[in-house]
């Protein structure tokens, strides 16, 4: 893409649609204005204390948890509900047929991102078999052929291109596709509607025309596995995972759907920003380019330092809770900061420096807890062998424009950039 | 040092096989930790407390 073409940022006025579903939290808590530095509100609250309560956008209290110990303290406590659908304080600013939605079952089986033990631990423990350390590495050279077809084609078309959409989010998309069985053809109309149910500030009605298209489009899918298995996740699901009661194909279509969605953007957000993080950090990028087998920690840190769920995680309290000194009362709203945990300077010496020697520790960039990231170490494997790749095969890589035209995902759920023109030399 | 672990609470993180392969694995069957070594060498003690830590559904204990 020619570089000229990309210089207009993505419009972020102030919302005032009252139908709108956006997060709860105050603007000035999530707007990175730096690509690379947490919202100046939201370190002024870091550093008055590791738990502060404050007020949502619509004035009602919550307390945000900051602190390194708290935020591992409360992601580890089953005090702690994720159950949003029960918890609908979150959205009760929104009209009652999209509450109810809410609280409708077909929308809530399976979903286990949203769900506490015991309930949680049956779906999670039909899948975590898939996602090991093994069957991830095993995956590694489908991941390499994936990575260097992207690469082909970039180079095949001269030497600049927008870095999503030809590299970051096709790579992880065509991954997660693969392995839950989405064809190929279908992943364009997926995409489109995932950006969309990932966008903040859109219409209520949209996002429940969005996910009943979502929906509708996973369940042609499981019906066709079910009549038509083949070597994928959700044929496996169905067929082999031995679940007792068999999953319905309202679990499954939620399944699969959640995968589908946290498969994708995630790492594709990673990809994208990492890559504008070290270009602007020379002596970092140099110290990966000299050393290979340094890509694996430096995942790490970069993981750690861009903290892309940038909205935290929302959990809710099942009875009153002493925390850091805060009382915090049953069904109150509690937000965990990843980026502002991940920065905390009683854990992790000069956290505002992006180091990729700095040696591993345990950040919560995939949070914490029974819910911690199902899919981390097929993350780990795309974001190594993308890093890697990308370095090698692509000399010289620099930015195609000035650092402060890259438009940077402020209004999504997920951060990172909605482009990055690069260019390099041609080998 | 001698490690346990509780595959009822286990989630399949994968975190302690990353960092020490040599001492946990995990099942074929449904991801959970499988201890290689209850008794890790000397030289790994160290790490086997960094992953009890970094565990994170809690399902990693060491005793002395």
């Amino acid at each position: 893409m020619e570089s000229s073409t990309v210089t207009t940022k993505p419009t972020e006025t102030e919302p005032t649609d009252d139908d709108a579903l956006r997060p709860p939290l105050p603007r000035e808590l999530t707007h990175r204005g730096d690509p690379f530095t947490p919202p100046p509100a939201l370190v002024a609250l870091a550093e008055r204390s590791p738990v502060t309560r404050t007020a949502l956008r619509n004035g009602d209290p919550f307390w945000l948890v900051s602190g390194y110990d708290e935020a591992r303290a409360v992601l580890s406590d089953t005090r702690f509900s994720s159950d949003r659908f029960r918890n609908d304080a979150l959205f009760k600013h929104l009209p009652e047929r999209f509450r109810a939605r809410m609280r409708d079952e077909k929308i809530r089986a399976g979903s286990f991102i949203n769900m506490d033990p015991p309930e949680h631990g049956r779906y999670r423990r039909l899948l975590t078999g898939q996602f090991t350390v093994r069957r991830m590495r095993q995956l590694g050279t489908r991941v390499e052929e994936i990575v260097t077809e992207q690469l082909d084609a970039m180079l095949a078309k001269g030497n600049t291109a927008d870095l999503v959409p030809e590299f970051a989010l096709p790579v992880p998309s065509l991954v997660i596709c693969e392995l839950l069985g989405v064809r190929y053809e279908d992943r364009a109309e997926f995409q489109r509607r995932t950006a969309t149910l990932l966008r903040m500030n859109v219409p209520a009605d949209e996002v429940l025309e969005n996910m009943d298209a979502q929906r509708a489009f996973m369940r042609r899918l499981v019906e066709d596995k079910r009549e038509n298995p083949t070597d994928d996740m959700i044929s496996g699901l169905i067929h082999h995972a031995g679940a007792d009661p068999a999953l319905t194909d309202d679990e499954l279509v939620n399944i699969a759907n959640l995968l589908l969605i946290a498969g994708h953007e995630t790492t594709a957000n990673m990809l994208g920003l990492g890559t504008f993080v070290l270009l602007q950090r020379p002596d970092q990028l140099a110290a990966l380019r000299d050393d290979s087998s340094r890509v694996g920690d430096a995942v790490e840190e970069l993981l750690r330092y861009l903290s892309i769920v940038h909205t935290g995680l929302f959990r809710f309290p099942k009875e009153d809770v002493e925390l850091a000194g805060e009382h915090i009362p049953a069904g109150a709203t509690v937000v965990i900061s990843l980026l502002a945990a991940n920065r905390d300077g009683q854990r992790w010496p000069d956290p505002e420096t992006l180091d990729v020697t700095r040696s591993r520790g345990p950040h919560l960039a995939f949070g914490h807890g029974v819910h911690q990231c199902l899919g981390q170490q097929l993350a780990r494997v795309e974001m190594t062998v993308g890093y890697t790749e990308l370095l090698r095969r692509l000399p010289n890589l620099r930015l195609a424009v000035p650092p402060e035209e890259v438009p940077l995902r402020n209004d999504m759920f997920i951060y990172g950039v909605h482009a990055l023109p690069v260019a390099w030399d041609t080998p | 040092v001698k490690v346990h672990a509780d595959r009822e609470v286990c989630i399949g993180s994968g975190l302690c096989v990353l960092r020490l392969p040599e001492v946990f694995d995990q099942s074929e069957d449904d991801g959970t930790v499988v201890i290689l070594r209850a008794e890790p060498a000397a030289d790994e003690e160290a790490e086997v407390v960094n992953a009890v830590h970094a565990c994170p559904s809690g399902a990693l204990r060491v005793d002395p």
